[in-house]
């Protein structure tokens, strides 16, 4: 196993309010250092605005509750101050932004460092610098312009909304070992050679297929249902249990705490 | 010249623009037609040289094959360095030395068009006299520099422009005023002629005062597969700014581009707009839009008016409002008298999109390096061929602005 730090995220009794509605209705959660969590749970179930409360994101307001990072409370943080203390996000939808060309903005977020654009080719994303960010990218392209913009970002903590979704099977390999990369390599440093590795970089990854599982490793996971968390128990225990018997009646599932 | 005897243009002294606020020319003094020459551009004063960078002219000359540099009503310099190809004159000069000039003289602008026309031809003003000969590529822009350098002046200039047969030229040319030049106003009467096959790319970069007020009349005639280009920028606040400049496209096969870049800030009032005129078959014509108004009163305008078969001509004015208060007004037009045309416009005033701004803030992006990162995408992104030295002076103006908060 991972070697586990100190708190890395702890969220505490969260309420979340989007388009005047109520989604997230008292969500706790607590992620350490160098793990991995998996979030799973039914479309409509809040997973997406659960990681962009984290963000910060203002469509998703808090109306009570805590957001913990790094032992520092940012439930009222801007987004941005969340990005420098290490947040970063792989969004789902993320928006077009017309005129600004792929390139600008990973060089951007690379703080001017024009050297991570050297990365692109080795997310086949060398052709897209040139072209406005996710316009007209397909669902994969959006996938690897993300983990491109993640990994000139450098997070200690990342939140990937199904980094696997919309990605055919041969890119999935791709997809995957670049996910894997953001997670075990720091500074550009692979932590690891091998099977043996040191994680440096938490995460909080949304999948419906646990595809991704498979080249990241997971220590917990949970399954958020209508606002709320209903289990958390180790990932593979819990995807067979969703595969097996659907979310019905896996909530009515052994509430497994492997938090001790 | 027999310029004082037309009675028609006297009447038209007193003629308002069409649009823009009213302006009492009583108020200014002519700027001095008779200054010292400047022989070498890199010895003048470090803040005129200041001014004339921030509008992209270079006094060492670099990458220029000419510059003529006006301050208020005189010529105050000219160096050429293709004489071969290009010939650069001040217009008075050009008049005695070519009896053909009077062909051009006036035909792209009517004088009696209004007060700013007239007063420009009854004081049988000087300007600039560029000519790139028949064949001729100039490989280096020519630069030329208007700056305005006393307060209550007048500086009004009439230019012409003449790319004859097969030549192309690309000009930059900045408009600016002195930090102690209040209340100056400008008038540049320009008539650009591109003959068959040429080409002219004609890039403008203003920087006035904030109480400036500049009144520009620019006619084109292009013939048969001519194309022009104008680029016009404006960044800075600027007093009252009206400018509509005419493009008649009377030979088949030509076309022309404006793209407008405007950034109008609280105290700014811009009134910019093109008009193209496709008089001849298979012209094409694009007339592209973009402006950020945070304060400030932004109109933008364009007109296209078809009149021949087959021409296509395409019309796009967007807006983005950064904050409450001014004024943003876009008004397309698009006219045709014959059946056979594409024309199409497309007109959006907006804001920017918080998603976006916040999508690049998660990159670790301050809200200013974002909206600034999201307001230069949208005013050059779909504007094709800006040269890069535009691009420059766009990010900085725009890193310069702080559009967020
Ligand atoms: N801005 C908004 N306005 C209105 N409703 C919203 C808004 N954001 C989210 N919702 C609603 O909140 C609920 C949860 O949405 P969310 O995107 O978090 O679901 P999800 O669990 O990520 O689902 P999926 O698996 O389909 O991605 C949905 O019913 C959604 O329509
Ligand atoms: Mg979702």
């Amino acid at each position: 196993m991972t070697h586990i730090g100190a708190i890395m995220l702890e969220i505490i009794d969260l309420h979340v309010e989007a388009g005047g509605r109520e989604i997230l209705k008292g969500v706790s959660l607590k992620i350490n250092e160098g793990e991995t969590c998996v979030l799973f749970g039914p479309n409509g179930s809040g997973k997406s605005t659960l990681l962009a409360a984290i963000m910060g994101y203002r469509h998703c307001k808090v109306t009570s509750g805590k957001i913990m990072f790094k032992g520092q409370d940012i439930t009222e943080m801007g987004v941005d101050e969340r990005a420098r203390l290490g947040i970063g996000m792989m969004m789902q939808r993320p928006p077009n932004v017309s005129g600004v060309k792929l390139g600008d903005l990973v060089k951007a977020t690379a703080k001017g460092d024009a050297s991570v654009l050297d990365k692109a080719e080795s997310f086949k994303m060398d052709n897209f610098l040139g072209r406005d960010v996710n316009v007209g990218f397909s669902g994969g392209e959006i996938k690897r312009s993300e983990l491109l913009q993640l990994t000139a970002q450098k997070p200690d903590f990342v939140l990937l909304d199904e980094p696997e979704s919309g990605v055919d099977l041969e890119s999935i390999d791709l997809i995957g070992r670049k996910v894997h990369d953001l997670l075990y390599t720091k500074d550009g440093n692979k932590a690891c050679d091998g099977s043996r590795c040191a994680r440096h970089v938490s995460a909080l990854v949304i999948t419906h297929t646990g595809q991704i599982l498979d080249y990241i490793g997971a220590d917990k996971a949970y399954i958020l249902q209508n606002g709320v968390i209903r289990c958390s128990g180790r990932p593979t225990d819990l995807l067979k249990d969703i595969r097996e018997r659907g979310y019905k009646e896996c909530i009515s599932c052994r509430m497994v705490n492997i938090e001790e | 010249m027999q310029n004082g005897e037309h009675r028609g243009v006297k009447e038209a002294l007193d003629r308002a623009g069409a649009y823009g606020p009213d302006v009492d020319l009583s108020q200014f003094n002519v700027g001095e037609s008779d200054l010292e020459q400047i022989e070498d551009l890199q010895k003048v004063d470090a803040d005129t040289k200041d001014l004339m960078v921030n509008v992209g002219v270079v006094s060492d000359e670099n990458g220029r094959d000419g510059s003529i540099v006006f301050i208020n009503n005189s010529m105050s310099h000219c160096s050429n360095k293709t004489e071969d190809g290009v010939e650069l004159l001040s217009t008075r000069d050009a008049v005695a030395k070519y009896d053909w000039l009077k062909d051009y003289f006036w035909k792209a602008v009517d004088p009696e068009k209004d007060k700013f026309t007239a007063k420009t031809y009854i004081e049988e003003s000087d300007g600039y006299f560029i000519r790139v000969k028949k064949g001729y590529h100039a490989k280096n822009p020519v630069q030329t520099c208007m700056l305005i350098k006393n307060k209550n002046t007048m500086q009004n200039l009439h230019n012409i422009i003449i790319i004859e047969e097969g030549a192309s030229l690309e000009i930059i040319t900045g408009c600016t005023t002195d930090r102690h030049a209040n209340n100056a106003l400008h008038i540049g009467v320009s008539e650009i002629y591109v003959k068959e096959g040429g080409s002219l790319a004609f890039s403008m970069i203003h920087n006035w005062g904030e109480d400036t007020t500049v009144r520009p009349r620019t006619g084109c005639i292009l013939e048969k597969d001519a194309k022009y280009v104008n680029n016009y920028v404006i960044l800075n606040p600027v007093g009252t700014l009206q400018s509509n400049p005419v493009t008649y496209l009377n030979g088949e096969g030509a076309s022309c581009t404006y793209n407008t870049i405007c950034l109008a800030p609280k105290g700014s009032n811009i009134d910019s707009g093109g008009v193209v005129f496709l008089n001849a078959p298979n012209t094409n014509a694009e007339i592209m839009s973009r402006s950020i108004t945070n304060g400030g009163n932004m109109i933008a305008r364009g007109k296209l008016s078809g009149n021949a078969e087959k021409v296509k001509a395409h019309l796009e004015c967007r807006s983005i409002v950064l904050e409450d208060g001014g004024l943003t007004l876009a008004i397309p037009e698009l006219e045709s008298t014959v059946a056979d045309v594409e024309m199409t416009h497309e007109a959006a005033v907006g804001k920017i999109d918080q998603d976006q701004i916040e999508y690049l803030m998660s990159r670790g992006l301050t809200e200013d390096e974002a909206v600034s990162m999201i307001v230069r995408g949208f005013l050059v992104g779909g504007i094709k061929g800006l040269p890069p030295h535009l691009m420059k002076e766009i990010d900085e103006a725009v890193e310069k602005a702080n559009l967020g908060n």
